[in-house]
C-alpha cells in the first residue's frame, strides 16, 4: 500500500513537471511522463582541446557559412578561432532530428520542444555544464531551465531562440490579404490546389489552435493536449483541408520553389523561407495571423555519444554569443536568446519586431511540445492522444 | 595463383618449395569434387543467405515489435498490433491499391512505348545503327535519378514547359498522381525496351517473311507471329517496371504533390516517426504483392528471359 501511494505521488510529481509550461517559474521538481527518469549521463567536467571538427544537426538557416549568401556567415570565424571544422546536416522535421541523433553520429542538435524531451528521456543527449558556456549568463531568464530544456533543475541544453510559424501568401494572387488561419482551412477556398501545409504530425496542433479560437465548445486549452473528441475534430478539419492542398512541404527548398513558380500561393511557413523566396524575387509576404500561432523554442543539445564534445561546447558557446546569435536570429527570423544580441542586429528594431523581451507575446505562441498520454494542460479525468497516435492520424489525413 | 607459379622460371629452390604445396592442394581438390564446389560457392551463398534472406527475415521479425511512443525505443515483444492496424485502417488499403495502380499504369505505358520502339530497333533500323540506338536508350541511365526527377519538377511547374504544351499556365497536369505516373514511366522505360529488344532480335526475319508470303498483313503478323514470341520478354520487362514503381518514394515526393504511395508510408515511419517495426510491417505488403506477381508470371516462362 505504502509503496503504491509513493509511486502515485511520484507519478503526480512527474505530471506536474510536464504540465508546468508557460508559468514562467524556474523548474518544478520531478521527471518524465509516468515518473520515468532520464538515464544517468555525466556532463562534461572541464573543457579540453578541440577535436578538429564537430557534426551538427540543425534547422535550415541555423548554421550558415556564407555559401547561401556571402553576407550570411557565422561559421567561418568560428572555424578560424577554434580550429573546429563544422559539418552540418539540415533536418526538415523534429522527427528527423530525433532519428538522426539516435544514430550517435552527431555531436550537437538544435532541438525544438517536440524533440528535446524525447531526446532527454531516450538517453540520446547529455546534461550540459552551463559553467563551460560563458555566454549562458546573458541568456534571457525566461528561456532558462524550462520544462522543454531541463529535468529536475538540470540543464540539458543551451537556449537558441524562439519564434512563430507564419502564414505566407503570394501578394499578386491572394487578395485580399489573409489575416486568419481560416484562409488555409476554408473548404471552399478560391485557391484550391495551391495551398500548402507543413508535412509533419505536429501540424495537427495548427488545426487544434484554429479550433481553440473558433470552436470554443470543444474546450481546447492547449493544442498539444487533445482528448479523443478534440483530436477527432482536428483530424477532420485537416482531412477537409487535404482536398484544397496542392502539396505538403518539409523540405524548405521545395517550398521556396513552389511559391516562386506559383504552384503554392498560401500556406504555413517560417520567416527564413519567406526571406529566401523574397530574395528570389517571389512576391510573397508572411504574417502572424490573429489567432496566434504554433512556434518553436529551440535548444542546442549535446549528444550523449559525442565524439567531439570540446568542439561541441565551443559551438554552443559561439552560436549564442551576441554577434552570432544576432546574425542567426535575423536570418532565420526569430527572437534571439542572448539579451546582448539585441544590440548587435543590423536592423535595430529586430528584437522589438520579434518580441524578444516580450513574455506576454510568447504566451500567445504555442511552442512545439511532444504530445503525451497525460494531458499537458493538467486535465486528470481524460487521457490525451500521444505522439504515436498523432503520427498515425497524419497518415490518414494525407490519405 | 596456380598459373603464376607455373609461369615462374623453374630451377631455384624457393620456387620448388612454393610450388609443392599449391600443386598438392590442387591435386587434392581435383580428386574431391564436392569440396571444390563448396569452396567456390561458400562466398556467394553466404551473401545470399545472410545479406539477402537474412535482411528479409529481420524485416519480418521486427514487424512484430513495437516502439515506445515517447522515447522511441524499440520494444522487443512479439505482437500482431502493427498488422492489425494495417488491416483495420482504411488508409493503408487505399494507399496499397493506389501504389499497385500506379505500378500497373507505368507498366502499361512503358509497354505501349517500348513495343514499336524495340521493333524498330531490332527489325527496321540498319544493323550498324542498332548499336547506337541501344546506346541512346541507355544514355539517360547515366544521369542521376534525382537530377531527372528534379528536372521533371521544373518541367511540370506552374507555367513550365509542360503547361505551355497544354496551352498556358495551369493547363498541364501539375504535381500529383498523373505527374508521378508520367515521371516513373519516363524513368523506367529503358528497363522495358531492352528485354523486348533482346526478345525481338531472336525472332528470325524469315518468320516475318513467311507470314507475308502466306498473305498475312502487318497487323495479323504482329498478333500471330511477333506477339507470341515477345510476350515472355514483355513480362520480363514488366517485372522491372512494376517492382521499381511499387517501391518508389522519391519521385512521388518531388512531383507527386500530396500523393502518398507505399514507399512514402515506409519512409515516413522510418525517417519521421522513427517507428521501424511499423515500417517493417508496411514493407511486407509490397513483398507479398511481388511474390504473387512473380508466381503468376513464372508460368509464362518470363523468368527465363531475365
Amino acid at each position: 500500500m505504502r509503496t503504491g501511494r509513493t509511486l502515485t505521488a511520484l507519478a503526480a510529481v512527474g505530471l506536474l513537471a510536464l504540465t508546468g509550461c508557460g508559468d514562467g517559474g524556474t523548474n518544478a521538481g520531478g521527471s518524465g511522463p509516468g515518473g520515468i527518469k532520464p538515464p544517468n549521463i555525466d556532463e562534461l567536467a572541464s573543457l579540453g582541446a578541440g577535436e578538429g571538427q564537430v557534426n551538427i544537426v540543425a534547422w535550415a538557416g541555423y548554421v550558415e557559412d556564407g555559401s547561401t549568401d556571402p553576407k550570411v556567415d557565422w561559421v567561418t570565424d568560428f572555424v578560424k578561432q577554434t580550429g573546429c571544422k563544422v559539418n552540418v546536416k539540415v533536418a526538415g522535421t523534429s522527427d528527423e532530428m530525433v532519428t538522426l541523433m539516435k544514430t550517435g553520429e552527431y555531436d550537437v542538435v538544435s532541438a525544438s520542444g517536440d524533440a528535446s524531451l524525447r531526446l532527454i528521456y531516450g538517453g540520446d543527449v547529455a546534461p550540459v555544464n552551463t559553467d563551460l558556456v560563458t555566454n549562458y549568463q546573458d541568456v534571457f531568464d525566461g528561456l532558462k531551465l524550462k520544462q522543454w530544456n531541463s529535468v529536475d533543475g538540470v540543464a540539458y541544453g543551451i537556449p537558441h531562440g524562439r519564434g512563430a510559424n507564419l502564414l505566407m501568401y503570394r501578394t499578386d494572387v491572394v487578395k485580399p490579404a489573409p489575416t486568419s488561419w481560416g484562409a488555409v482551412f476554408d473548404a471552399n477556398s478560391p485557391y484550391q490546389g495551391k495551398i500548402t501545409a507543413y508535412d509533419s504530425p505536429i501540424y495537427l496542433a495548427d488545426a487544434a489552435l484554429y479550433l481553440m479560437k473558433h470552436q470554443p465548445e470543444l474546450g481546447i486549452k492547449n493544442p498539444y493536449a487533445l482528448d479523443d473528441k478534440q483530436f477527432d475534430a482536428a483530424v477532420n478539419l485537416l482531412k477537409k483541408q487535404n482536398e484544397t492542398i496542392g502539396e505538403y512541404w518539409s523540405d524548405y527548398t521545395k517550398e521556396v520553389q513552389a511559391f516562386k513558380t506559383g504552384d503554392s500561393v498560401l500556406g504555413t511557413t517560417w520567416q527564413v523561407i519567406a526571406n529566401l523566396a523574397q530574395a528570389d524575387k517571389a512576391p510573397v509576404e508572411a504574417i502572424l495571423p490573429e489567432e496566434g500561432a504554433t512556434g518553436w523554442s529551440d535548444t542546442w543539445m549535446i549528444s550523449a555519444k559525442s565524439k567531439h564534445p570540446n568542439c561541441a561546447y565551443r559551438w554552443m558557446d559561439h552560436i549564442i554569443s551576441p554577434k552570432a546569435n544576432a546574425a542567426v536570429a535575423e536570418w532565420f527570423g526569430e527572437a534571439p536568446a542572448n539579451r546582448l544580441a539585441c544590440a548587435q542586429t543590423a536592423d535595430k528594431n529586430h528584437c522589438a519586431t520579434f518580441h524578444a523581451e516580450d513574455e506576454a507575446y510568447f504566451e500567445k505562441v504555442w511552442f512545439w511540445s511532444t504530445p503525451v498520454a497525460q494531458c499537458l494542460d493538467g486535465r486528470k479525468d481524460v487521457t490525451c492522444k500521444d505522439y504515436a497516435a498523432w503520427t498515425q492520424a497524419w497518415t490518414t489525413v494525407k490519405g | 595463383m596456380a598459373t603464376s607459379t607455373l609461369d615462374r622460371p623453374t630451377g631455384t629452390a624457393t620456387a620448388e618449395v612454393a610450388r609443392g604445396p599449391v600443386r598438392r592442394l590442387s591435386a587434392w581438390l581435383h580428386r574431391h569434387a564436392g569440396v571444390r564446389l563448396a569452396a567456390l560457392l561458400v562466398a556467394p551463398l553466404f551473401w545470399l543467405v545472410v545479406a539477402y534472406l537474412g535482411a528479409l527475415a529481420v524485416l519480418f521479425v521486427s514487424a512484430l515489435w513495437t516502439v515506445n511512443g515517447f522515447t522511441g525505443e524499440v520494444v522487443r515483444q512479439p505482437t500482431l498490433a502493427n498488422f492489425r492496424t494495417i488491416l483495420s485502417d482504411e488508409v493503408y488499403r487505399t494507399v496499397a491499391l493506389r501504389s499497385v495502380g500506379v505500378a500497373a499504369a507505368v507498366t502499361v505505358i512503358d509497354t505501349l512505348i517500348a513495343l514499336p520502339m524495340a521493333f524498330y530497333m531490332a527489325k527496321v533500323a540498319r544493323p550498324r545503327h542498332r548499336r547506337w540506338l541501344v546506346v541512346a536508350i541507355l544514355t539517360p541511365l547515366w544521369a542521376s535519378y534525382l537530377v531527372k526527377a528534379y528536372a521533371w519538377r521544373v518541367l511540370l511547374a506552374n507555367g513550365g514547359p509542360v503547361d505551355w504544351l497544354f496551352g498556358g499556365p495551369g493547363h498541364g497536369p501539375g504535381y500529383g498522381l498523373t505527374a508521378t505516373v508520367l515521371v516513373l514511366a519516363y524513368l523506367w522505360l529503358p528497363y522495358m525496351i531492352l528485354p523486348v529488344y533482346a526478345g525481338l532480335e531472336r525472332l528470325p526475319d524469315s518468320l516475318l517473311e513467311a507470314s507475308a508470303d502466306l498473305g498475312a498483313r502487318a497487323g495479323r503478323t504482329f498478333r500471330k507471329v511477333v506477339l507470341p514470341v515477345i510476350v515472355p520478354s514483355v513480362i520480363a520487362g514488366s517485372i522491372f517496371t512494376f517492382s521499381l514503381s511499387l517501391g518508389d518514394y522519391i519521385t512521388v515526393q518531388i512531383v507527386g504533390g500530396k500523393t502518398q504511395l507505399m514507399g512514402n508510408l515506409v519512409y515516413a515511419n522510418i525517417g519521421a516517426a522513427n517507428n521501424l517495426p511499423f515500417a517493417a510491417a508496411l514493407a511486407t505488403i509490397p513483398v507479398l504483392i511481388m511474390v504473387v506477381y512473380l508466381v503468376a508470371v513464372r508460368r509464362s516462362g518470363a523468368l527465363e528471359e531475365l
